[in-house]
């Protein structure tokens, strides 16, 4: 896939996960438009994962640790032939398997998440697991940089440094914003790429919405041998809807029906400009 | 109270595990230990030893440890996660919770030093709770070994299963309950002794003070039955209401708050089955408990010998019986 046909698949993947959102009247608009692209350069350029071989012991491994951008995972996941992208009408309906945080009842996922600090311990074992059986498979986590406040995070960073687990590569979504504000002003994290490399980790800096730095970011995994892989991938929260761009408000924010045709708007005006 | 001359002491049940699980592990390469610094506690010293690519350690950090073992699971690893049961099953439980019962990976949680085992060290390495904690929690059986046979037959069952387990016990040496010949299921309990004029479903190390409580009532003329209740949930139903019919009353015993554990799970189905029987639970009253030994403490609340037999008595000539 080419820079071009990457960067048309980030601006449909926005237009459904808003879809997803206003027919529910729920989910987590602006943390999911910020890790679209990361989602799609993964997807769609890095993950050895397929529909088929869901459970195929040498599938790479991806979690979502930031859960509440499900939204996202499953319009990608619903692209890659998971399952019908029809099944997302039923997004945080009753009984619905696409309930507002990771299921493994939906093909595809491979953990459950949704409360903060779990994904990154489980992706070690993951990881340690495919090191103790030689089996070459990769494991990748998407972290929110607010869910880095939680502890157990630097627990597990100290256990894939010490275990030399170079098959684990975590991004984190740098959009400076959690549900209060300012990560910077709600409980400082900086200089996250400091403390990473401090935890043992070979740290690489990225546009998060560049999808070409991306792909070569995160195609490029181990950085050093030895050393788990952390990418800080620095994003706008909200990204390509420019009203819903770096404000705090939009972390779970529904937008209205002139709100929703307005973005949607916005964003096909993006796909012509793209010549799609 | 002396020792019955029937009764054959055995070892720790933490000893019996290390040694199940090391022999276990010997043949498969799949059964892997994680610890939190917990290998000396957990006396898997000689599992280190012998195989030292089959343990995991993570370090003081609990959290990570059960995230960690589920995450291991996920790729097919059969995994016990090792660690006092204060802090496995407090520390730890939204690990437990989510990245366990949740999310269905059958991960061994095993609970060292439960109960009052630490006594002496005080409130925090108590674990009281636990078993309320976990009754609450869907998808986790309870297993909660009274004896050496119970424990082995828990960690080897463990090992087969493929939904989260949960298993508890203690540090310090106990009798023998079983005759040669008895059959450990998860899920139905093991009667230890029969009797009819009172039960006692216990679980775990309270089980034998139990026994002790039922040799002194029939030296009394009093029937005591001793149910040895390990699977505390999914609970046997069957058991309990069999008590239930066939005694005149019923006394539950844990090592464990009187709030959500063993006594308050029997007692909810007896009065949902429409059961009514005189009953009382012996556990720990909500107070801030005390320090000293396991069996120091567990006597200050009525598990002792001495102390079930006069709940029993109590029991029985309160309700006129």
């Amino acid at each position: 896939m080419n820079e071009s046909e990457l960067k048309v698949k980030s601006i449909e993947y926005r237009i459904r996960l808003l879809g997803c959102i206003k027919k529910a009247q729920a989910g987590h608009t602006g943390g999911s438009l910020s890790c679209v692209d990361i989602l799609n350069v993964l997807y769609n350029c890095v993950l050895k994962v397929a529909p088929d071989t869901a459970n195929d012991p040498r599938r790479d491994r991806y979690i979502q640790s930031k859960g509440h951008s499900v939204e996202a995972l499953y319009v990608v996941l619903a692209d890659k032939g998971f399952f019908p992208d029809s099944d997302l009408d039923t997004f945080c309906r009753f009984q619905s398997p696409y309930v507002g945080h990771p299921t493994r009842k939906v093909k595809g996922i491979e953990h459950n998440t949704g409360a903060l600090g779990h994904g990154l311990a489980f992706s070690v074992g993951a990881a340690l697991a495919g090191k103790l059986d030689r089996n070459a498979y990769r494991v990748f986590t998407l972290l929110g940089d607010g869910e880095l406040a939680e502890g157990s995070n630097w627990e597990s960073m100290m256990t894939a440094a010490h275990y030399g687990l170079d098959n684990l590569t975590a991004i984190i979504d740098r959009n400076q914003l959690q549900i209060t504000g300012r990560t910077e002003d709600v409980c400082a994290l900086e200089s996250l790429s400091d403390k990473f490399a401090a935890f043992g980790w070979s740290v690489r800096n990225v546009d998060g919405h560049d999808v070409t730095a991306l792909r070569e970011v995160l195609s490029t995994t181990p950085f050093m041998a030895g050393k788990p892989s952390m990418v800080i991938a620095h994003t706008i929260k909200g990204k390509g809807v420019r009203f819903m761009e770096n404000d705090a408000s939009w972390h779970h924010g529904v937008p209205s029906d002139e709100q929703y045709e307005q973005a949607i708007q916005e964003l096909q005006a993006q796909m012509r400009e793209i010549g799609a | 109270m002396t020792l019955h001359s029937a009764i054959e002491m055995g070892r720790a049940n933490l000893d019996v595990f290390s040694e199940t699980l090391l022999a276990l592990a010997k043949s498969n390469r799949n059964i892997l230990v994680v610890t939190s610094d917990s290998r000396g506690s957990g006396k898997l010293v000689p599992f280190a030893e012998a195989l030292p690519d089959q343990i995991i350690e993570v370090g003081i950090a609990e959290q990570n440890l059960v995230g960690v073992a589920a995450g291991l699971a996920s790729a097919g690893k059969i995994v016990y996660a090792v660690s006092p049961g204060s802090f496995l099953t407090a520390r730890s439980l939204e690990q437990i919770k989510n990245d366990v019962c949740y999310s269905d990976q059958p991960v061994k949680l095993v609970a060292i030093s439960s109960g009052v085992s630490y006594g002496a060290l005080g409130s925090t390495h108590h674990s009281l709770h636990d078993l309320a904690v976990l009754r609450a929690i869907h998808n986790c059986t309870i297993l909660v070994p009274a004896d050496n046979f119970e424990t082995a037959e828990a960690v080897k069952a463990a090992a087969d299963m493929r939904s989260p387990v949960f298993i508890r016990f203690g540090k310090r040496a106990l009798p023998h309950l079983h005759k040669p010949g008895a059959v450990f299921t998860v899920g139905k309990s093991l009667a230890v002794r029969e009797g009819t004029d009172i039960a006692f479903i216990a679980a775990g190390e309270a089980v034998i003070q139990a026994v002790f409580a039922s040799e002194a009532l029939e030296c009394e003329g009093i029937s005591a039955r001793v149910i040895s209740m390990h699977t505390v949930k999914p609970l046997d139903e069957n058991a309990v209401l069999k008590a239930a019919r066939e005694c005149r009353a019923i006394i539950t015993v844990e090592e464990h708050s009187c709030a959500g554990g063993l006594g308050e799970a029997c007692a909810s189905l007896l009065i949902q089955a429409g059961v009514s029987v005189p009953f009382h639970i012996a556990g720990f009253p909500d107070e801030e408990t005390t320090a000293g030994s396991q069996l120091e403490i567990m006597a200050a609340c009525g598990i002792s010998p001495e102390g079930l037999t006069q709940s029993a008595k109590d029991l029985l000539n309160r309700n006129r019986l």
